[in-house]
C-alpha cells in the first residue's frame, strides 16, 4: 500500500481541491459545521476528515481516517464514499491516511482515532457528502464542456452521462476540469429509501487477501536490510535492567545485536528464532523497584478500602438514599470484575528504521499521530520527519490505543544503522500489556410495593483511564472519567432516583487501558446483572420484569421483545439449563442478547446459543453487523468465562494462551443476530455492543440455570468450585 | 545445512536445527501467510501441513521437517480442499481481523480431505485448535458444512 500525502486545507471551505501531481481532483472534506481552521489555532477540537482522489487514470481512491483492525470499516466506509459518489466498491481503493490531527480527527474521540465503535457515526455524514460533492462537481465539469444543463446529466459507475446527444465521459476524464469548479455548499443527499448499496449486504474488500496469506499485517512487513528482534522489560512496571549475559546472547547463531535500555533488552537476530533464543541466553536480571511487593489480593484490598468511602458524585437524581430507605423490597450487591490483557491475535510488533534525518515506522496502529510521536519523542526527531506506514492489524481491542511498544521500538532502532522488526512475544504481550481497569462496584436499589425500582445508588471504585490517555476527555471540571460511569448513568430504565459515584483509586505498578466494549462492558455487568437480581427478589420473569419499565423506551423495549420471542423464552428447560437476558443502550445502538447455557453437576458451563436483537438506526453493511455482533458477544464470553490478569511479586501471572483462554470452536454458542430496521433513527455503532453483553448475559443465564448469582468474572473457574447445586 | 519442502519446492536452509518451520517459513524464506501467534502450540495461527496433516509450525523443528511435504497456505489453495475452504471462507464471509485465518483455512482443508462431510462434532474435534480472537467460530463452523455439501 502506497500512501498519498493529502493537500493541507488553507482556506476556510468546507472543501478544499487541489491539482495534485498528474492533474487529478483531490477533494478533501470536513463536517459541516466546524470549525477546522479556527481550531487549528485555537487548539479546539478538530474535524474529521477524509479524502477523495481521483486521478485521470481512472484510480479512485479513498483514503480511510479510520484503521482496520477487522471490524470491517474498509468496506463499510467505502459504501459510505461510494454511495453517493455513484462508483461500484470495485472501482475504488482504499489507503490508510496518514497521521494528521488537523484531518482526520475522529468527532468523538477529539483525535485521528479508530474505536469506542465510533467510526461509523463519524463518517456516516461527511464520507457521503464527499461522496455526494464529488459527483456534483464532476457532473458540473461535463455539463460545461458539453455545454448542457448538468440537470440533464447522471452519473453511474464512475461515468457521467448526457440523454440528448447520448455523450459520456469517464470521472478519470473529467478530474482534471472538475478540479477547477467552484465547490457546491449544499449537496443534497440520497434519502435511505434511494440508497442502492448502503444497507444492502456487500462483500467485504479486505478479505480475500486474508484467506490465501497475501494481505499483509504488521507482522509480515518487509524492508530491505531489515533485522528481528525481540525485547524482554522489567516484568515489574517502574523496574530496572540490572544485568544480562551479553556474551551468551551474542554466541547464539544468527544474533546480531543486544541493545541494553535503562528497563529493557532487545536482542536483534537474522530471524525470530535467533532473536528470542538469544534473550533466553541473555538470562536478564532486573531491579523491580517500588513494585516489586504488588499481589492480586493487596491489589483488591485497597480498593475495597477505597470503596467504602463516598466518591464522586457524578449523577444524582431525587433522593435515591431516602427511596431505598423506605421502599417495600431492598438489595445491595458487590461486582467485581478482573484487570484483563488485550491479547490480539497478532502479537506486538513494530519494523522501524531511524537514520539522522529521519525515520520509517511500519505498524499497525488505532492511533497514527501518537505512534508518530512516539517515535519522535524515543528518537529526538521531529513528528513530521517520521514517516507512518499504518498496516491492517489482526485485532486489537483497544491495545493498539496505546503505543508503548512503538515508543520502545524508537528507543530500540536509535542504536541500531539499519530497519529492523521488533516482535514481541506473546509472553511479553501478556506481561507487558496495559490492562483493562479492575472494578470494584458497590450496588443497592429499592423496590416499589409494585416491584418497580423506585430508588438505585452505584458507586464504582477503579482507576481512570482517561486521566492518562487524554487528561482532555475528563468531564465535570476534570473530576470525572466519563467512561467510568458509561452504562451506568444513563440506564434504558430511567430510574426515578439515582445516584452514580466514582472513587478513583490508581494502582500503583499498574497501567490500564481501553478494552473492547470499555464503560458498557464493566457497567452493564453490574447493572443487568443486579436487575436480575432485583427481579428474582420480586418473584418475576426476567424478561417481564425488565418490560416493565421499558414503558418510556419503545426502541429499548423492542429489541428485548424479539430477543426473547427469537430465543423461545419462557418453553421448558432441562434441569441445569437456563436462559438469560440483558439490554442496554451503548454506543448509540438498542441490542438485547438472550444466552442459554447449561451447568453440568461439576459445575462446567456449556454455552449452548444465543440470540441478539439489534437496533442501530441506519444500516451501512448488515452482514458485517451481523459478524460484529456475533464476534463481540464471543469475545465477550472469553473474557466472562476465563479471562483475569493476576499479580504476584509485582509480576503478571498468566503468560499465554494456555492461562489467558480465550473460546475455542468446541466451547463457542452459536450465535443468530435480528436486526430491527430503524433507519430514520440516529446511526450507533456496533463494534463493542455485542461484547459488553456477554457477561450480564452469562450471569443471568448461570443463575437461571442453578440458582446461582455470580457477581466476579470470570465465571468459569468459580462455578468448577461450588458446582451446580 | 537443511532442506525444507515447501509447497513442492525445495529450499535449503543454514539454520540451527531446533528452529521452527514457521520461523523457517517467515523469516528466511519471506513467506508470511503462516501466522505466529502463540509459539507453544495453543492458537493453531501457525498450522501448515506437513504430508497432509495439520501441525502447528511453532513447535515442528526444521530437523523434525526433514523429508516431509510442507504444505502453507500460500499454496493450499491448488489442492480441491483447500480450494473449496477459500472460496467458502469468502462465500460465508467468516474472515474479520483475519490473523487466525491461514490456520484456520489449513485445519479446515485437512479436515475435509479426511471427512468429506464432517458432523458437528469432526468439526469441534479438527478445529478447538484453532483459537479465532475475533470469534468468527459460527461462520467457520457454517462455511465447513458448505464447503463438504
Amino acid at each position: 500500500m502506497t500512501h498519498i500525502s493529502p493537500i493541507a486545507p488553507t482556506r476556510r471551505n468546507f472543501l478544499k481541491i487541489g491539482l495534485a501531481a498528474g492533474g487529478g481532483l483531490i477533494v478533501g472534506l470536513r463536517l459541516p459545521g466546524t470549525r477546522m481552521a479556527e481550531a487549528a489555532n485555537a487548539g479546539a477540537p478538530f474535524a474529521p476528515n477524509a479524502f477523495i482522489r481521483i486521478s485521470p487514470d481512472e484510480r479512485i481512491v479513498f483514503i480511510m481516517s479510520h484503521t482496520e483492525v477487522g471490524q470491517g470499516v474498509t468496506t463499510s466506509a467505502s459504501m459510505l464514499i461510494a454511495e453517493e459518489l455513484e462508483v461500484g466498491l470495485d472501482q475504488i481503493t482504499t489507503d490508510f491516511a496518514p497521521p494528521n490531527n488537523a484531518l482526520y480527527t475522529d468527532p468523538n474521540l477529539g483525535e485521528q482515532a479508530t474505536g469506542g465503535s465510533t467510526s461509523t457515526l463519524a463518517g456516516w455524514e461527511p464520507l457521503r457528502i464527499a461522496g455526494a460533492t464529488t459527483r456534483v462537481m464532476l457532473i458540473e465539469a461535463a455539463a460545461q464542456r458539453w455545454r448542457v444543463d448538468p440537470a440533464t446529466c447522471v452519473a453511474q459507475r464512475g461515468v457521467v452521462r448526457e440523454s440528448a446527444r447520448g455523450r459520456s465521459a469517464s470521472y478519470g476524464q473529467l478530474a482534471e476540469a472538475a478540479s477547477s469548479l467552484p465547490v457546491p455548499k449544499d449537496v443534497k443527499l440520497k434519502a435511505y429509501s434511494q440508497f442502492t448499496l448502503i444497507g444492502t449486504p456487500q462483500k467485504r474488500l479486505d478479505t480475500p487477501g486474508k484467506v490465501n496469506g497475501s494481505l499483509q499485517f504488521g507482522m509480515d512487513v518487509k524492508v530491505p536490510g531489515m533485522k528481528i528482534a525481540t525485547v524482554a522489560a522489567s516484568p515489574v512496571r517502574g523496574g530496572k535492567l540490572r544485568a544480562i549475559n551479553e556474551a551468551a546472547a551474542r554466541a547464539v547463531p544468527g544474533v546480531r545485536d543486544v541493545v541494553k535500555l535503562d528497563d529493557a533488552v532487545a536482542v536483534v537476530g537474522d530471524h525470530y528464532w535467533a532473536a528470542i533464543s538469544g534473550l533466553r541466553a541473555a538470562a536478564a536480571t532486573w531491579d523491580d523497584g517500588p513494585n516489586g511487593n504488588l499481589t492480586s489480593k493487596g491489589i483488591v484490598a485497597s480498593l475495597k478500602e477505597a470503596s467504602e468511602a463516598d466518591g464522586y458524585t457524578a449523577k444524582t437524581r431525587g433522593d435515591a438514599h431516602a427511596a431505598i430507605a423506605n421502599a417495600a423490597k431492598r438489595r445491595e450487591a458487590v461486582y467485581q470484575l478482573p484487570f484483563l490483557a488485550h491479547a490480539p491475535m497478532e502479537p506486538i510488533n513494530t519494523t522501524v528504521y531511524v537514520r539522522p534525518d529521519g525515520a520509517d515506522v511500519w505498524v499497525g496502529t488505532q492511533v497514527p499521530p501518537r505512534a508518530q510521536n512516539a517515535i519522535a519523542t524515543a528518537t529526538g526527531l521531529k513528528p513530521e520527519q517520521v514517516t507512518v506506514h499504518n498496516q491492517y492489524m489482526g485485532g486489537a481491542f483497544g491495545r493498539r490505543l496505546d503505543v508503548d511498544s512503538v515508543e520502545q521500538a524508537g528507543r530500540i532502532a536509535k542504536n541500531l544503522g539499519y530497519p529492523v522488526k521488533i516482535i514481541w512475544s506473546r509472553e511479553e504481550d501478556i506481561a507487558q500489556d496495559f490492562v483493562r481497569p479492575y472494578y470494584y462496584d458497590r450496588v443497592s436499589a429499592g423496590l416499589d410495593a409494585d416491584n418497580k425500582v423506585v430508588g438505585w445508588t452505584h458507586r464504582t471504585t477503579c482507576s481512570s483511564v482517561m486521566a492518562r490517555w487524554a487528561p482532555g476527555g475528563m468531564v465535570q471540571g476534570g473530576k470525572l472519567d466519563p467512561d467510568t460511569v458509561e452504562g451506568a448513568a444513563e440506564t434504558p430504565y430511567d430510574f426515578p432516583a439515582q445516584i452514580n459515584q466514582v472513587v478513583l483509586h490508581e494502582t500503583p505498578g499498574v497501567i490500564t487501558a481501553w478494552w473492547r466494549g470499555v464503560g458498557p462492558t464493566h457497567n452493564l455487568f453490574v447493572v443487568e446483572g443486579f436487575i436480575d437480581e432485583l427481579a428474582a427478589e420480586a418473584g418475576m420473569d426476567p424478561v417481564e420484569f425488565r418490560r416493565r419499565m421499558l414503558g418510556h423506551n419503545p426502541r429499548a423495549l423492542a429489541v428485548l421483545n424479539l430477543a426473547a420471542e427469537k430465543s423461545g423464552w419462557g418453553s421448558p428447560l432441562p434441569k441445569g439449563t437456563g436462559r438469560g437476558v440483558m439490554v442496554q443502550f451503548a454506543f448509540n445502538s438498542y441490542l438485547s442478547t438472550v444466552l442459554k447455557v447449561s451447568v453440568s453437576d461439576r459445575g462446567e458451563i456449556a454455552l449452548h446459543e444465543a440470540h441478539v436483537a439489534l437496533d442501530v438506526g441506519p444500516v451501512v453493511n448488515p452482514d458485517t453487523l451481523a459478524a460484529q455482533a456475533q464476534g463481540g458477544l464471543i469475545f465477550g464470553l472469553s473474557m466472562a468465562m476465563f479471562n483475569e490478569i493476576d499479580h504476584d511479586k509485582g509480576r503478571v501471572v498468566q503468560s499465554n494462551f494456555h492461562d489467558y483462554r480465550v473460546l475455542r470452536m468446541n466451547e463457542a454458542p452459536d450465535v443468530q443476530v435480528h436486526i430491527v430496521s430503524n433507519p430514520t433513527a440516529p446511526i450507533g455503532g456496533v463494534g463493542e455492543a455485542g461484547t459488553a453483553s456477554a457477561a450480564p448475559a452469562l450471569a443471568n443465564a448461570i443463575f437461571a440455570a442453578t440458582g446461582k448469582r455470580l457477581r466476579r468474572i470470570p465465571f468459569a473457574s468459580q462455578m468448577a468450585q461450588v458446582g451446580r447445586s | 545445512m537443511f532442506e525444507l519442502i515447501v509447497n513442492g519446492q525445495s529450499h535449503q536452509v543454514d539454520v540451527a536445527p531446533d528452529m521452527p518451520v514457521l520461523w523457517v517459513l517467515r523469516d528466511v524464506l519471506g513467506m508470511t501467510g503462516t501466522k505466529f501467534g502463540c509459539g507453544i502450540a495453543q492458537c493453531g495461527a501457525c498450522t501448515v501441513h506437513a504430508d497432509g496433516d495439520p501441525v502447528r509450525s511453532c513447535l515442528l523443528t526444521i530437523a523434525d521437517a526433514q523429508g516431509r511435504q510442507i504444505t502453507t497456505i500460500e499454496a493450499v489453495g491448488e489442492t480441491p480442499e483447500g480450494a473449496r475452504v477459500q472460496k467458502l471462507w469468502l462465500d460465508k464471509e467468516v474472515v474479520q481481523c483475519g490473523f487466525c485465518q491461514s490456520g484456520q483455512i489449513m485445519a479446515a482443508a485437512a479436515l475435509l480431505k479426511r471427512v468429506p462431510n464432517p458432523t458437528d462434532k469432526d468439526i469441534d474435534d479438527a478445529m478447538s485448535g484453532n483459537l479465532c480472537r475475533c470469534g468468527t467460530y459460527v461462520r467457520i463452523r457454517e462455511a465447513i458444512h458448505a464447503a463438504a455439501a
